[in-house]
């Protein structure tokens, strides 16, 4: 399912010819339909969220993102994203490296598995662990008997997250190294270095730019992920709510300004991610770019 | 690849490539390893929880299985779900391959921070879409109060439903469509035009036969995330029973009623649902490739 988001490569910007183009009006009723349409989807949602979260002032905006409940909520996420992202780009090199580098059978089917979590609800994450480690899931006696806490629990919420964000690293790893075959890795290991070598001198420095685009979009997502976490956290405050669930109490509580100052927290790292998206987006097809050009002047 | 290292492989001696069971033989190492991880660690995250899914369902007899996933408030989560998501996907469509166009073909001021803006909803929580939706479309919001006028309710309404849905599939089409729209060769375009062919003409006959399975794709994929999507409708949706209450809200219902063999059973629906249209997706983008030849 990721094939539209992974969208690291070159674009071109078609030239207009006069018998290929369009009539002057035509372009700007087109273009105003364009603009419209962002503007009531992207645009405006992103302003209103700003506009909502300073409705009081200042004051209450730096109480509402420093007050303890909001802190701990910061420091879970913060959490969860940290086991979440590693997680999932060793698993994201690891697929990547089979399915790229190798012929084997069954790596379409392999392929459309990693997709998975991208088609399931966010609710079905958060439904199968419950499944299996709630108080009347398949662990669940057992992990009773045990003492041991995983739903409505932070293990429960890493869990959760690092599901929904499983397939962002290994999707974005997996055409890239598809595309740039395996004669330099082979070369590596014929001309004497060892594996865990070639691993990071010749596959980890060509795959870079992909694997920190492939980071920050997983990044973005632990963060910021709700439904899943929903289900599995229990919303006790100051104990099991993430950023996202915060928001969700203090809306439900009617405190707007509050709600709103918490997300604009997310808001500002939506932001970020997609600058460095762009810059990274840039920098990989300058890269392209200049390879072709060597390799054209050779 | 560049054409350096092919001819420096080129005196290389080529390596076996005998066909033996079901992995070709090669020089690089780790195989077994990467796959084993990759293997290992998709089978505990994923595919045992997702079996252990299909299993609770199965707990409840046929009869059982049939009557909670044919309830009648089931069936109307379904209605909205289904229904707002593909109107949502149907929107993006139309909108998407306009935004798509004048991305890729028009030069205006502002285009590359639109371009980039574009992915918004993929970076932004869903929970911070739900309330600012929210905010914009009531009765009283930014937008809301114009429909307001014209007596249409969009918040708390199904119309509320597909403005979240909308917003969250929005990226889909636009990102599937534009690589296509940008490498196709103006030649074609020329050729229709140098024989007459007005520019309506085309576009209807030229260059919408060669963007369509880019649109199908982005499409399905937009519909396959509507359809699971939860924390952008909470907020908007009002989540009336029989009315705004979409099929992953029923599931988190029941399961606040430790209902779990009934939630298992709504997922199990939602889950076969979503592995169809992955497969479906998965043909399409392979159509996709042989007919743009990437």
């Amino acid at each position: 399912m990721a094939g539209a988001i992974s969208s690291l490569g070159n674009r071109k910007t078609g030239t207009a010819h006069a018998a290929t183009s369009e009539a002057a009006w035509v372009r700007i009723v087109l273009i105003t339909t364009a603009l419209t349409f962002l503007a009531l989807f992207l645009f405006l949602p992103l302003v209103v969220v700003f506009k909502e979260a300073f409705a009081k002032g200042i004051d209450v905006y730096l109480a509402s993102v420093s007050e303890p409940a909001a802190a701990h909520a910061i420091k879970l996420t913060l959490i969860a994203a940290a086991i979440a992202v590693p997680c999932n780009v060793i698993f994201g090199l690891a697929a990547a490296w089979a399915i790229a580098k190798f012929d084997f059978r069954g790596k379409q089917f392999v392929i459309t598995l990693i997709d998975l979590p991208f088609a399931v609800s966010p609710v079905i994450a958060g439904l199968i662990y419950m499944l299996l480690f709630g108080r009347q899931g398949f662990f669940g006696p057992w992990l009773g008997d045990h003492d041991i806490q995983i739903m409505f629990a932070v293990p429960g919420i890493v869990l959760a997250t690092v599901f929904i964000t499983f397939p962002f690293v290994a999707r974005e790893l997996i055409p890239l190294m598809q595309e740039q075959g395996k004669e330099q890795e082979e070369a590596a290991i014929t001309l004497g270095a060892s594996g865990w070598k070639m691993f990071w001198r010749v596959t980890l420095p060509s795959v870079k730019w992909a694997l920190l685009y492939g980071m920050i979009l997983c990044n973005a997502r632990a963060m910021g992920e709700f439904g899943a976490v929903s289900v599995v956290s229990g919303k006790i405050r100051e104990q099991t709510n993430t950023l996202p669930l915060h928001i969700e109490i203090l809306y439900n509580e009617y405190q707007f300004a509050a709600a709103f100052a918490v997300a604009s927290l997310l808001a500002l790292l939506a932001l970020v991610t997609l600058v460095l998206k762009s810059l990274l987006e840039w920098k990989a097809a300058r890269e392209h770019e200049l390879a072709v050009r060597a390799a054209n002047a050779q | 690849m560049s054409e350096i290292t092919a001819t420096a492989l080129a005196s290389a001696p080529p390596y076996p490539s005998a066909k033996k069971g079901w992995v070709k033989k090669s020089v690089l190492p780790g195989f077994g390893l990467s796959l084993g991880l990759a293997a290992l660690y998709a089978s505990l995250i994923v595919f045992i929880p997702l079996a252990g899914l299909v299993l609770k369902a199965l707990e409840l007899s046929l009869p059982e299985l049939w009557a909670v996933i044919s309830n009648p408030r089931a069936l109307a989560s379904y209605r909205l779900t289904f229904g707002a998501a593909f109107t949502a996907a149907g929107i993006n469509l139309f909108f998407g391959l306009i935004v798509a166009w004048v991305l890729v073909r028009y030069d205006f001021f502002g285009k590359r921070v639109i371009d980039a803006l574009v992915d918004l909803p993929f970076a932004l929580p869903t929970a911070v879409a739900g309330i600012a939706l929210t905010a914009l479309y009531t009765t009283k919001g930014w937008v809301g109060q114009w429909f307001w006028l014209a007596d249409i309710k969009i918040a708390y309404t199904w119309l509320g439903v597909t403005v979240a849905l909308t917003f969250i599939g929005l990226p889909f089409v636009v990102r599937t469509v534009q690589p296509v729209l940008a490498d196709l060769e103006s030649e074609v375009e020329e050729a229709a035009a140098s024989l007459g062919a007005s520019r309506w003409q085309t576009f209807s006959r030229v260059l919408l036969p060669a963007l369509l399975p880019s649109l199908l794709t982005g499409f399905a994929l937009a519909f396959a995330r509507a359809i699971g999507e939860y924390g952008s409708v909470v907020f908007i949706s009002g989540n009336m029973p029989y009315k705004t209450e979409i099929t992953p809200l029923l599931i988190m219902t029941k399961l606040e009623q430790f209902d779990y063999a009934g939630a298992a059973a709504l997922g199990t629906v939602m889950l076969v649902f979503s592995f169809v249209l992955l497969l479906l997706i998965n043909l399409l983008q392979h159509w996709s490739h042989k007919r743009t030849g990437g």
